[in-house]
């Protein structure tokens, strides 16, 4: 038996543009994982409950687990290799090491995804406000204090680094 | 968990679409934002062989107003709900309800057309509905329908729409400056549906209630629906406390209400009330600050 037909698809990540061969019913996340190798995307729940799958369409973040790839021809993603490096961290990924804001680091990608996109419209957060902007991302390990902090210490890093 | 294998194909416009469901028959779905249908995919509990997506259908998606009439279009994500103007103008309501509908994430990709049509009882879109005096223009192979939002949710993830027809757009009526609109809900955790809410929305003619009454209810049966009766209590009458206490504990007496793992019957029962009065409480203190201002 013939399975369903499989599609080209091509999309940009990170800036690069990309095609991938995939059948129907492959997720967003699982392309940018299995197809293309960026695992920084991480699959927990696969329902859009626990937000690791996090990524920013067109600037927005979605959950990569509830869209399938064949759906996102055209579009612009940015993934968590898309957010910072190693040489050059964004000042959330400078923040989360600075502040101890993750134990296992399972949720980290989606929790940095989601906060990029929140910091771009909110310079000045507050406590409420980060908790609201990650109140879609589940973590299990820390208890979300040092997560808050390490959000508000990136602002204050943004903050700092303008001219 | 991985959905059941399917084929794809992206529909170019509404005609393509019925065109589609039509060749393919039941067993084909129309995706829209599919933060529901695919997690029932995921689950299992859906396994449409054709999946037919409507997202590339541009002028499905879009808010405007029509003389009295507030027109969004079935695929207007709820990201877009909540940026309008608009729509916080013209229909308050939703302004008060979207912030509960999941998280950001979700609301970037969701729309209120793939809400409605999915017909969860808890969710909080059907019920604004209900309260709006939604109208649902629906097309099908046959010609255009309007259905209104009484007639719509027939029952747990069932509305009246057939299987060969897709929703194009939801009218509302525009709000009066006289009118006050109210949310309320209690969930488990932010962002959860609801296991139970209450929106409502109240004509005023100076400190006085006119019979436009709304009450709308959700999360407690298999569908949302309204208190008739307590919407009775209230019309025409100067809304006192001890009467929006009444009409509460009535709204919570005639309202259909059910156990499950989430709640008991007479949980919910209790929760609804609660939920009556705060909305109730909330539409009239919002008129009484907007009178104050004026």
């Amino acid at each position: 038996m013939s399975g369903p037909k499989q599609h080209d698809v091509q999309f940009t990540v990170n800036g690069k543009t990309e095609t991938v061969s995939v059948a129907p019913r492959t997720s967003l996340a699982d392309a940018l994982r299995e197809s293309l190798g960026l695992t920084g995307t991480h699959i927990g729940c696969e329902h859009g409950v626990c937000g690791a799958c996090t990524v920013l369409i067109e600037g927005k973040p979605m959950r990569s687990c509830l869209m399938f790839a064949v759906q996102a021809e055209g579009a612009a993603i940015t993934t968590i290799e898309g957010i910072g490096e190693a040489n050059a961290p964004h000042p959330l990924q400078r923040a989360f090491n600075e502040c101890h804001g993750l134990h296992c680091g399972f949720c980290t990608p989606g929790m940095i995804v989601t906060l990029s996109a929140f910091l771009r419209e909110n310079l000045k957060p507050t406590a409420a406000d980060v908790r609201e902007a990650i109140s879609g991302n589940l973590c299990m390990c820390t208890g979300y204090q040092n997560i808050v902090k390490s959000a508000l210490r990136a602002a204050e890093l943004i903050e700092e680094s303008k001219p | 968990m991985k959905p059941a294998p399917f084929q794809y194909v992206a529909a170019e416009s509404v005609e393509h679409a019925i065109a589609l469901l039509t060749e393919h028959g039941p067993n084909a779905k129309l995706i829209a934002g599919g933060q529901s249908l695919v997690p029932m995919m995921n689950f299992r509990l859906a396994r449409p062989d054709w999946l037919i997506d409507i997202n590339r259908i541009s002028n499905l998606a879009g808010i405007r107003v029509e003389g009295n009439t507030l027109r969004i279009g079935s695929m207007t994500r709820y990201a877009d709900l909540e940026a309008s103007d608009t729509v916080r103008r013209h229909a308050p309501l939703l302004g008060l309800i979207l912030p509960h509908i999941a998280h950001a994430a979700i609301r970037n990709r969701g729309t209120v057309g793939g809400s409605v049509c999915h017909a969860d009882p808890a969710a909080e879109m059907p019920v604004a509905m209900l309260a709006l005096d939604a109208v649902f223009e629906v097309r099908g192979p046959v010609g255009t329908r309007r259905i209104a939002a009484n007639d719509f949710f027939l029952g747990q993830m069932t509305t009246a729409i057939e299987a060969d027809e897709i929703l194009t757009a939801i009218d509302l009526p525009v709000a009066r400056a006289e009118d006050a609109a109210g949310f309320s809900e209690f969930a488990r955790r932010r962002g959860d549906f609801a296991l139970a809410s209450a929106a409502v929305v109240l004509r005023l003619a100076g400190d006085q209630l006119t019979d436009h009454v709304r009450i709308a209810v959700g999360g407690l049966s298999e569908r949302p629906m309204r208190a008739r009766g307590a919407e009775a209590l209230l019309a025409g009458w100067n809304a006192e406390p001890a009467l929006i206490e009444r009409a509460a504990r009535e709204a919570a007496n005639e309202v259909d209400a059910g156990s499950d793992l989430h709640a008991t019957e007479s949980y919910r029962r209790h929760l609804v009330q609660t939920q009556v009065k705060l909305a109730l409480t909330a539409a009239l203190e919002r008129t009484r600050l907007a009178g104050a201002k004026r």
